[in-house]
């Protein structure tokens, strides 16, 4: 069972659609104690990184303790994000701290055309290792993206993407994985990744 | 390289897929889900579900009608016509709408703009902006094109932006179902005044016209219906021509 956390941050029903159409078992949990049973965890969300406020407490602890037992975490988009020790675009509130690094605000070039918020199709470049998330896409993967915010490169980071500078576009560390493009938008590409998820839970 | 968006817009009557002339004149293009179905696999980037009769009967867009096309594709989804309060935007959202196109509303009421893009985030809140030529600029009509706003499309589309619109779709009324074009100077026009993507919609004709509104034009993204309902052309087949004109698209 796949384990959605709803935190007000956004849609979820697209998430859930594509995942049962991969065939797997979804749940929002009402407490955070359901965690504990979960095979895969997911925190989701779109929006302002002040939305993440709303996990900080129990939910954070049992999502932090969950990923201790050894359950897959996914981020996605701003749940990515969260995965990290902060963002700017909200400084008063604490990320999860699993990956180091610290979220920022992406530059636009206006003589470039270079907009943000960044939104559309933009590519992968997965050259720097290889990862269990992202197994199977074809080199340069292009997958759906919209956001203002972003993570840095770093030894977690399995994808990055150019906007103006590279951000890291997915993460994985262990049993943890993050993504900020949305897989559940990004068609054949995305649904890959899921499957990927899916497959280590 | 962000590459350039082709997004199909499915106008929606009564649960039918219906493409007018210049707003007008309707004839039936089929079923939102089988044509939903077909964008998936043929490369569409993006699609919008546009209920056009909506404001005029004032009636809400159909949760049905949403939910049938987000059944059959993993894409973005827009749902836009008659969305005139934040209840519409959430129902439309619930019902699996990834982004909601407010346009008499956000004109009527600007703050629903903002109160959205708060709750939502702007990426979720496009302003669609129906406007004309007049001499000077370009004028905004609202409720499907039936009133003039008093207006400018540039001013109201900077207006949009500092309220929280995360996007613009900017039809031209002149051009629309006339297939003779995107109106490029105007799309370039607002598409220079803002920071956030522009989408440009009205005259889709032929290959070409994606690729001078892409260029010419300044556009984010295209929008366009006619060109694909009857399948006369096929997305992947724009999409090499546009990158060989140099054009970044995914394929």
């Amino acid at each position: 069972m796949i384990t959605l956390i709803d935190y007000g941050a956004g849609n979820l029903t697209s998430v859930r659609k594509a995942l049962s159409a991969l065939g797997a078992v979804v749940d929002t949990p009402q407490s955070p104690a359901e965690c504990a049973r979960a095979s895969g965890v997911i925190v989701p969300g779109v929006g302002n990184f002040a939305a993440t406020a709303a996990l900080e407490g129990e939910w954070r602890e049992a999502i932090a303790s969950a990923v201790n037992a050894g359950t897959p975490l996914l981020g996605i988009c701003l749940g990515m994000q969260w995965l990290f020790e902060g963002s700017d675009e909200a400084p008063e509130v604490r990320g999860l701290g699993l990956m180091r690094g610290r979220i920022t605000r992406l530059r636009g070039i206006a003589a470039d055309r270079v907009k943000v918020p960044h939104v559309g199709w933009n590519a992968l470049d997965t050259s720097a290792r290889p990862s269990r998330l992202l197994n199977g896409l074809s080199p340069g993967a292009q997958v759906y993206f919209t956001h203002s915010y972003a993570a840095p490169v770093t030894d977690d980071c399995i994808a990055a993407t150019t906007h103006a500078d590279p951000f890291a576009s997915a993460v994985e560390r262990g049993n943890i994985f993050g993504v900020q493009f949305h897989p559940e938008k990004s068609s054949d590409a995305g649904l890959q990744v899921l499957r990927n998820f899916l497959a280590v839970c | 390289m962000l590459t350039k968006r082709i997004i199909a817009c499915l106008d929606v009557r009564d649960g039918q897929v219906v493409k007018g002339v210049q707003f007008q004149q309707l004839r039936h293009a089929g079923d939102p889900g089988e044509l939903a179905r077909r964008y998936n696999v043929e490369g569409i980037d993006e699609v919008v579900v546009l209920d056009i009769t909506a404001t005029l009967e004032k009636r809400q867009a159909l949760a049905r009608t949403i939910n049938a096309v987000a059944r059959e594709i993993f894409l973005p989804l827009t749902v836009g016509g008659g969305i005139r309060t934040e209840d519409d935007a959430v129902a439309a959202i619930e019902a699996g709408a990834d982004k909601v196109s407010l346009n008499t509303a956000a004109l009527k009421d600007p703050q629903l703009v903002t109160t959205l893009a708060r709750r939502y985030g702007s990426q979720a809140v496009i302003v669609a902006i129906d406007a004309r030529r007049r001499d000077p600029g370009f004028a905004v009509y609202v409720r499907s094109g039936t009133a003039d706003a008093a207006r400018d499309a540039v001013e109201w589309a900077r207006e949009a932006e500092s309220r929280g619109a995360g996007e613009i779709l900017l039809t031209s009324m002149d051009r629309d179902g006339t297939r003779a074009g995107f109106d490029c100077e105007m799309t370039a026009a607002v598409a220079d005044a803002v920071d956030i993507p522009v989408i440009a919609s009205g005259g889709a004709g032929t290959f070409d016209h994606f690729a001078d509104v892409f260029t010419a034009g300044h556009a984010d993204a295209a929008l366009a219906a006619s060109i694909f309902h009857y399948a006369e052309s096929s997305v992947t087949d724009l999409k090499r021509f546009l990158r060989a004109r140099g054009v970044p698209v995914r394929l």
